[in-house]
């Protein structure tokens, strides 16, 4: 039997029919053909299928897709908006915090969601935050300082605004 | 033409070589547009599933499908009996030879499962759903068989057997029996055994390290289609869409050119994705099917059937005159090369020494079969292993000397015309200033506390060069696009733009890099070796200097001038001719807007086998703090130099210093491959195969030396992927030594063996 789901992803209304065991994750990719959020590991180890619900990140392969009735979604496919990148996007790019590109949604998206709970974190902070999103090109050097880069700027665009 | 290439000898300021743009697929990958492996799909899909043995060693007495095929919704079952039966041929591969027979046997296995995760049959379902509950319906009779997974163990006489048809190559003479050793690799110069009895001061030591995973974040995936009429179309990632393509033909007994691969991004491969696993299966349940099929692996697959590289054992002897001068090494090397034979140790016996410059050695390598997933290539395959064992041998030996370990290094270190271990003389190579810049660097200066200790290591990689393809394509407005048969792992498309946009002297941006399917590029190698940036790259350049001189050659044409008479320069042709002094420079855009009356389409590909990549060195520096109450390690301080030619995109040479090093301090303090009783792996997956997280290193400092650009490269790239994760399992290894002041030599350093050695210690 399909469950019928009703909930809103980055900002829009959105609908799907679901088995009751179906993951989250598999409901972005395979209904709403959001394929931003990556499966690397399915057990919640590698975070790359980061998303932020009501506020709070969560590995999306581990919530069930019926969970998400009635709740916010954001995924990496909301976070640029009318034509400009999120910040966090931006410096990753200028720092060359991405080498393959696989588990950088997940560490973007797992990076908004600590910008959002702490705009000014130290790089100590920073670092086991992100401790749920592994990357195995980086090292995590160029990562941490683009977030790092990123909370200074947003705290800037804070200020002028 | 001439120019060009004059002024890439003699001028070593660019405009765009090494300046560090946006990357020009950059934003594709921080918004998740860029479509990886798992994120094709096709009208009509279908789901597969691999059956996998639950044994590290049985017989395949039987295989039932009638259940599986009669449940509703299955569309195709495959077992072994579905493919042709190969005969032994060696395929030349990225970086290491492969034996058809065996890959296509690792693919699906025949009369035997060899290890835990080795695939039996596959099903295609019209739902993973279906097709998960039709794996339980495929009856398998198997004979479960003695096994044997460590290396020493398999080498015994009387070991479990994996092949009744291997007798140790490289011997003498031909053994009568069959055994587990596939091959002895030697290599030897001097007299060892006398200068190592002559040798003023000695050391030797007993180094062993376990198998571990590439771990790749994202898990093997493709989509096949198989046409009626005998046409495949594969859309997968990996780290070469060529070597797919030629490789399922080869597996399913079809022609290369039935096959069509059109690579997806690649999720990271670290030389994991130079080989097929999933493919040929997808393509033959297509073909059964009348539908795509869809493979995705997941995590606990990737850890059982792909991957990883070896476990070793390293032997090491070092002689040395009071002075520091090493005179002798003999260095002994066993390695898992898991169920087939094709282990590393042949690249590990090349560069054990390669840093050094010593007069008398042996080095010994035997690849030994084993009950363990077929190791793949992963990021300078093997040489990690050896330079743990030699890396950390010369730590000793500098402790015995009373010598600084960079001292040691330096005063034998390899320099220009200096024949290394393996045979070529080298030329260009900047060993020495690389350890210099660590012995400079202040992280080398910082004082250390209690329970601190700081580690050097050395690593060097040959990296490759090989057949490789660009193509050059200028736009109706001047824009170019260039085209390689190269999947981009970590930046290629970067490094091919600006090192285009170098030679039409145009801005970067102008340039868009495209990596198009096997049938609309020219033949590529695969992205490994550390060779694209520069054997993909002199393509790319060669093409883009082909384009300049049909662009100068039309300039010449609208003003009615000699050729010779035209020169290039910041993205226009000038007309040096004195008698045309008012003619008016003519821009790229200009020459393009009037390509359909000089002549028509501008465009060039090339294609070349480029030789010369130029070698690589490393020199790691690594401080930690052991916590003598847990044993638990911490990275606080680390250093990567490298001598890397010349920088094309510093950042992304950087990030190759930074996951190189990362990789290998995982490889050091925390991965491994471990096994139970009956041979099946107890942590196949990232909670307990623990690869390094954020919070578990410090900033990783990089110095790139560019002291000695490469000669053979037109702007001086060497390869620089591989050689940063080889010095690192010895210097973290020589930094934890130093500061519990026991010698480590068993890898990983995980917390229950640096308590056993305190308590060792203490007692």
């Amino acid at each position: 039997m399909k469950l019928h789901v009703s909930t809103t992803v980055n900002g829009d209304a959105a609908e799907f029919l679901t088995d009751p065991g179906t993951t989250l994750l598999d409901a972005l990719r395979d209904e709403l053909g959001l394929t931003g959020s990556k499966e690397g590991c399915g057990s919640g180890d590698c975070g790359a299928c980061s998303v932020i619900v009501d506020g709070r990140l969560v590995c999306s392969c581990l919530m069930l897709a019926a969970e998400a009735e009635g709740k916010r979604i954001e995924t990496i496919e909301g976070l640029a908006r009318h034509g400009e990148l999120h910040p966090i996007q931006q410096k990753f790019l200028e720092h060359a915090a991405l080498q393959c590109g696989f588990c950088t949604p997940g560490l973007i998206v797992a990076s908004k969601a600590l910008l959002d709970a702490n705009p000014d974190p130290t790089e100590e902070e920073a670092r086991y935050w992100l401790a749920g999103n592994l990357c195995r090109c980086t090292g995590y050097d160029k990562v941490i300082r683009a977030v790092l880069d990123a909370a200074a700027e947003l705290r800037q665009e804070r200020r002028v605004a | 033409m001439t120019d060009v290439l004059d002024r890439q000898q003699t001028e070593t300021h660019f405009a765009t070589v090494g300046t560090r743009p946006i990357r020009p697929d950059g934003v594709d990958k921080v918004t998740g547009r860029a479509a990886f492996g798992a994120d094709f799909v096709m009208p009509g899909m279908i789901w597969g599933r691999i059956l996998r043995s639950p044994y590290a060693h049985a017989r395949i007495l039987g295989i039932d499908t009638r259940k599986a095929l009669a449940l509703p919704g299955v569309k195709a079952v495959v077992t072994g009996a579905d493919f042709p039966d190969l005969a032994s041929e060696i395929i030349e591969g990225g970086e290491a030879a492969s034996n058809s027979r065996d890959m296509a046997v690792n693919v699906i296995a025949r009369d035997k499962a060899l290890y835990e995760g080795h695939a039996v049959a596959a099903v295609a379902a019209i739902s993973p759903a279906v097709a998960e509950a039709a794996l339980e319906l495929i009856e398998v009779s198997y004979e479960p068989l003695a096994h044997v997974i460590d290396v020493e163990a398999a080498m015994a006489p009387d070991a479990p057997l994996l092949h009744s048809h291997i007798f140790t190559e490289g011997l003498e003479e031909r053994p009568k029996l069959p055994s587990n050793i596939a091959r002895k690799h030697q290599f030897v110069r001097g007299d060892v055994d006398a200068a190592l009895a002559a040798a003023e001061v000695r050391v030797e030591g007993r180094y062993t390290t376990k198998a571990v995973h590439q771990g790749y974040i994202e898990p093997h995936a493709c989509v096949a289609s198989m046409s009626e009429d005998g046409q495949g179309h594969v859309w997968c990632s990996s780290q070469g869409h060529f070597m797919v393509r030629s490789y399922c033909a080869k597996v399913l007994g079809v022609e290369i050119s039935n096959i069509k691969v059109t690579p997806a991004e690649i999720g990271g491969g670290f030389g994991g994705k130079t080989t097929i696993y999933l493919e040929p299966i997808a393509l033959a349940l297509s073909r059964i099917a009348d539908a795509p099929v869809k493979l995705v692996m997941t995590r606990d697959e990737v850890f059982r059937a792909t991957g990883p590289t070896s476990g070793g054992v390293i032997e090491v002897k070092l002689g040395a005159k009071k002075d520091g001068t090493i005179t002798a090494a003999e260095v002994e090397l066993k390695f898992q090369a898991g169920a087939f034979p094709g282990s590393p140790v042949g690249t590990a016996c090349m560069t054990a020494l390669a840093c050094y410059d010593i007069p008398n050695f042996r080095i010994v390598g035997w690849d030994v079969v084993t009950n363990s997933p077929k190791t793949a290539a992963y990021r300078a395959p093997g040489a990690p292993i050896s330079a743990f064992g030699v890396e950390c041998a010369l730590d000793e030996l500098a402790q015995k000397l009373g010598m600084d370990p960079v001292d040691l290094r330096d005063k034998n270190g390899a320099r220009d015309g200096v024949k290394a271990a393996y045979g070529p003389t080298f030329q260009n190579i900047a060993f020495l200033d690389t350890l210099a810049r660590i012995r400079q660097h202040p992280n080398y200066h910082v004082p250390l506390k209690a329970n601190q200790g700081r580690g050097v290591a050395a690593g060097f990689w040959f990296n490759v060069g090989g057949e490789s393809t660009g193509a050059v394509r200028v736009s109706d407005d001047g824009t170019l696009t260039v085209a390689t048969g190269n999947p981009d792992i970590g930046g290629s498309r970067a490094g091919m733009a600006m090192m285009a946009a170098e030679v039409f002297g145009v801005p970067v941006d102008n340039v868009r890099v495209t990596v198009p399917d096997t049938q609309s590029i020219g033949y590529s190698m695969l992205t490994g070796g550390s060779r694209t940036t520069f054997a993909v790259g002199m393509a790319v350049v060669r093409a883009s200097e082909k384009v300049v001189a049909d662009l100068k050659k039309r300039a010449a044409g609208i003003w009615q001038v000699a050729e010779d008479q035209v020169a290039w320069k910041n993205g226009e042709a000038i007309c040096l001719d004195p008698a045309k002094a008012d003619a008016k420079p003519l821009t790229l855009k200009g020459l393009a807007a009037q390509s359909g009356r000089t002549g028509g389409p501008i465009q060039a590909e090339v294609s070349l086998n480029a030789q010369g990549a130029g070698p690589g060195f490393a020199v790691h520096s690594c401080d930690v703090e052991v916590d003598p109450e847990t044993g638990h390690v911490t990275v606080l301080r680390y250093t990567a130099a490298q001598d890397v030619g010349r920088a094309i995109h510093p950042s992304y040479v950087e990030g190759q210093l930074q996951g190189g090093a990362a990789q290998g301090v995982g490889w050091a303090l925390n991965e491994e491959y471990i096994f139970d009783a009956e041979g099946r792996m107890e942590n196949a997956g990232f909670l307990d195969y623990r690869v390094p997280v954020a919070s578990d290193l410090p900033m990783i400092d990089t110095v790139l030396i560019e002291t000695a650009p490469n000669p053979r490269h037109p702007f001086g790239a060497k390869g620089v992927g591989e050689a940063p994760i080889v010095p690192p399992l010895a210097a973290v290894a020589n930094a934890v030594s130093a500061a519990i002041g026991v010698r480590m030599t068993d890898l990983p350093l995980s917390p229950p063996k640096i308590r056993a050695a305190l308590d060792a210690k203490k007692a």
